[in-house]
């Protein structure tokens, strides 16, 4: 199984990291916290650590770190766009509950 | 789900708790938003994809306000309604303002604050009755908030406002209050020539002296800044309040007079013409000639071609104002023009070749160009505003000043939860949400404590107020934002706010007073030294404070329905394992607590089945259960 990014998401986050100037890559992660149990990380990335497994994805590199792989393994990262508001969606194969608004789900 | 932004390494927010933040421009002529998205300063567009919000706002007779390109629209239909360019009364009394004679609006000196003070801030005389500046202000505040959090899908923790640098205090402060009226708050007002500095990221570069070259559609403005240190000091500001771009505009249309044979024309026909020339003139900017084409109100044809250099021709003593203006600038400052180290252009108007060239030749550099010159400043401002919400790392930016000790709050249990963390800069401002510990708890009392530790008791107690008026709700319903702000000088404000009454309550202190810096080093080291226990201690307070709510829930419940619906032995039963967890909860065993809560949700499963039942057969046949009752 893997991370993957959507062509449109890897095509923002290539914007982003040329704009931002520095970074190796994005940081997806998971922590305990939230009104539904977990929530989603989402970073960039300035160095590779060591427990990090590394996934690249139409050219984007993606850093998981081991404990956080299991929750979202399969996951497919998407850009779009509601209304006025735009951003990043996680396409989560392993959630099996979240709350309302999906910013903090349960596996 | 909700949409994601990517943060900074070891930054992503809470569910629920992003640090939303915004930067506006606040100007003249037009207003606009932006924000830091996924590392980029970028502005928000409205619904059509528009930046500019028009800074016009009109009072329609049916009570409803428009602001923007609406109220814009029916300007000169209802010029005494309509308000534009409400800026320049800002903080402002009617003998500030001068000459009005030449203005659309009633005015009406406000009363004095007080018998031989200096009189209050002029009002205007509107459909909707006598509003102040700040009120109009607020309106366009309003519909930037509105925007923003539409877009951004949250609520906004701050904003930070620009104002130009010649602004008094008087009119900071107006600028403020129209803030906290639109329902923002404010992180800091900045200066409009430091936030476009920003925006080029000078802020980062060498230190030195810099000029902004502000030239919008009706004002002019050129600030000579300082930076060092990372701060900007403004050294000199000089400008022409009636200079912009409508005097360009103002140029092609007599020139179209003069040359075209029209005269005499009905407003329509003015309003055409001056539409026609802004166009042309902003199509000069691209190519060496335009054609001017018009049909006016009485059917004559105009059809004239303007080129480049006859436009450059006829503005030529507009861009020699701006350089005299400039030249004062310098010499306020004591400087020559060599000294300057870079030159920034702001402002829709700096985009003219002619301009340009001028003020490139003036300082003998090019200017900086490459960003959008409308933008530039709520960029800048919003780059400032991401960075006091708490997004950037602080060695990004130049640490100004820290807060030595955590901020946070008492929550059930004597337990802290810390809202602003230590060693954030200041000013810094953070929100997060509560909410009510019992059913129908209708007060709040909110205690501010500043330390590192877990427990309450081995923190230091900063100040404690009281949030009343909570509407009656089942406990954990109710929703109370607390917010911290620390603001430039270091003085603490905590407000509280219920969300759906909107009841307020709020108290300043000043958290650093009276502790040294030993007393802060001790602080620091107990808390380091007590990590453990105080872990151990918060899981058994958190025990505790949930064992305690648990026997008030089944004793509400034993008193409602303890007698209709339990026999005698079964009610001792549950009274029995009450007794027992009273017992040991203020023991400091955990496990005994555990054991006497499980065993209290084990004898009480069955009444709670019960009184399922019992409200079911409530709902679903209510007059029977009352006949059976009775």
């Amino acid at each position: 199984m893997a991370i993957s990014l959507t062509e449109n998401a890897a095509k923002h986050v290539q914007n982003f990291l040329a704009k931002r100037g520095k970074g190796v890559g994005l940081r997806l992660g998971v922590r305990t916290s939230g009104c539904s149990g977990m929530a989603y990380k989402l970073e960039f990335a300035d160095a590779v650590d060591s427990e990090d497994l590394k996934f690249v994805s139409n050219g984007v590199t993606v850093l998981v770190d081991q404990h956080s792989l299991p929750y979202i393994d399969g996951m497919e990262l998407d850009y779009t766009r509601e209304g006025l508001n735009e951003g990043f969606k996680f396409n989560n194969p392993n959630v099996k509950d979240a709350c309302g608004c999906g910013e903090s789900f349960k596996v | 789900m909700a949409l994601l932004q990517i943060a900074e390494p070891g930054l992503s927010a809470a569910p629920h708790e992003h640090r939303l933040a915004v930067g506006i421009d606040l100007g003249t002529t037009n207003s606009l938003v932006a924000t830091v998205r996924n590392g980029i300063s970028t502005v928000l567009n409205d619904i059509e994809g528009c930046a500019l919000l028009p800074s016009v706002v009109r009072y329609a007779p049916d009570g409803s306000v428009q602001v923007g390109y609406a109220a814009q629209a029916v300007q000169s239909d209802d010029p005494q309604n309509t308000i534009v360019s409400v800026k320049r009364f800002m903080g402002r009394s009617l003998k500030d303002v001068g000459e009005v004679g030449n203005l659309p609006y009633r005015f009406v000196d406000a009363p004095s604050t007080g018998s031989g003070q200096a009189p209050g801030m002029l009002q205007l005389r509107t459909v909707a009755g006598a509003k102040s500046p700040v009120e109009v202000s607020a309106e366009i505040l309003k519909v930037l908030r509105e925007r923003a959090e539409l877009s951004l899908g949250g609520e906004l923790v701050g904003a930070v406002i620009t104002v130009p640098a010649y602004f008094d205090d008087a009119q900071r402060q107006a600028t403020k209050d129209a803030a906290r009226l639109a329902g923002l708050n404010v992180l800091r007002l900045l200066n409009e020539p430091t936030a476009a500095a920003i925006a080029y990221g000078l802020d980062n570069a060498a230190e030195g002296v810099y000029a902004v070259f502000d030239l919008g559609g009706g004002t002019f403005d050129i600030s000579i800044l300082r930076l060092s240190k990372g701060v900007f000091e403004v050294l000199a500001t000089n400008g022409d309040s009636a200079l912009g771009g409508d005097d360009f505009d103002r140029r092609i249309y007599c020139w179209i007079l003069e040359n075209g044979g029209v005269s005499a024309l009905s407003a329509h026909d003015t309003r055409l013409l001056l539409t026609n020339a802004r166009s042309a003139k902003e199509q000069l900017t691209e190519y060496p000639q335009t054609q001017i084409t018009a049909v006016l109100g009485g059917g004559d044809l105009v059809d004239m071609t303007l080129k480049r250099e006859v436009f450059y021709e006829m503005t030529q003593n507009l861009v020699a104002r701006t350089l005299q203006a400039t030249r004062r600038a310098l010499r306020d400052a004591k400087l020559k023009v060599e000294d300057i180290k870079g030159v920034v252009m702001v402002g829709g108007s700096t985009r003219m070749p002619q301009v340009q060239h001028a003020v490139g030749e003036f300082f003998g550099q090019a200017p900086l160009n490459n960003l959008d010159p409308d933008k530039v400043v709520a960029l800048g401002a919003a780059i400032q505003a991401n960075v006091l919400a708490g997004n950037r790392t602080a060695d990004d930016w130049l640490l100004l000043d820290v807060i030595p000790l955590s901020l946070g709050i008492e929550t059930m249990g004597g337990l802290v939860e810390k809202i602003i963390p230590r060693n954030s800069t200041i000013p810094s401002a953070r929100a997060q949400e509560f909410t009510t510990y019992k059913d129908g708890q209708t007060a709040m009392s909110i205690h501010v404590v500043q330390g590192e530790r877990e427990l309450v008791s081995d923190c230091r107690s900063l100040a404690k107020f009281e949030l009343r008026g909570i509407p009656a709700m089942v406990a954990g319903s109710a929703r109370i934002r607390v917010t911290f702000q620390v603001d430039a000088d270091g003085l603490l404000s905590v407000s509280a706010r219920e969300m759906a009454s909107g009841t307020e309550a709020s108290i300043v202190v000043k958290p650093s007073y009276g502790l040294s810096d030993e007393e802060i080093t001790r602080m620091l080291q107990d808390s380091a030294r007590h990590a453990r226990d105080d872990m151990v201690a918060r899981a058994l307070r958190e025990l505790q404070t949930e064992a305690a709510q648990l026997l008030d829930a089944v004793e509400n419940a034993l008193q409602e329905d303890g007698d209709a619906l339990l026999d005698e032995i079964a009610q001792a039963r549950i009274r029995g394992s009450m007794d027992a967890l009273r017992a040991v909860l203020q023991e400091e065993d955990q496990q005994a607590i555990k054991r006497a809560v499980e065993a209290l949700n084990s004898a009480s499963t069955e009444f709670a089945q019960l009184r399922m039942d019992k409200s079911v057969k409530h709902a679903l046949a209510g007059h029977k259960l009352s006949e059976l009752e009775d």
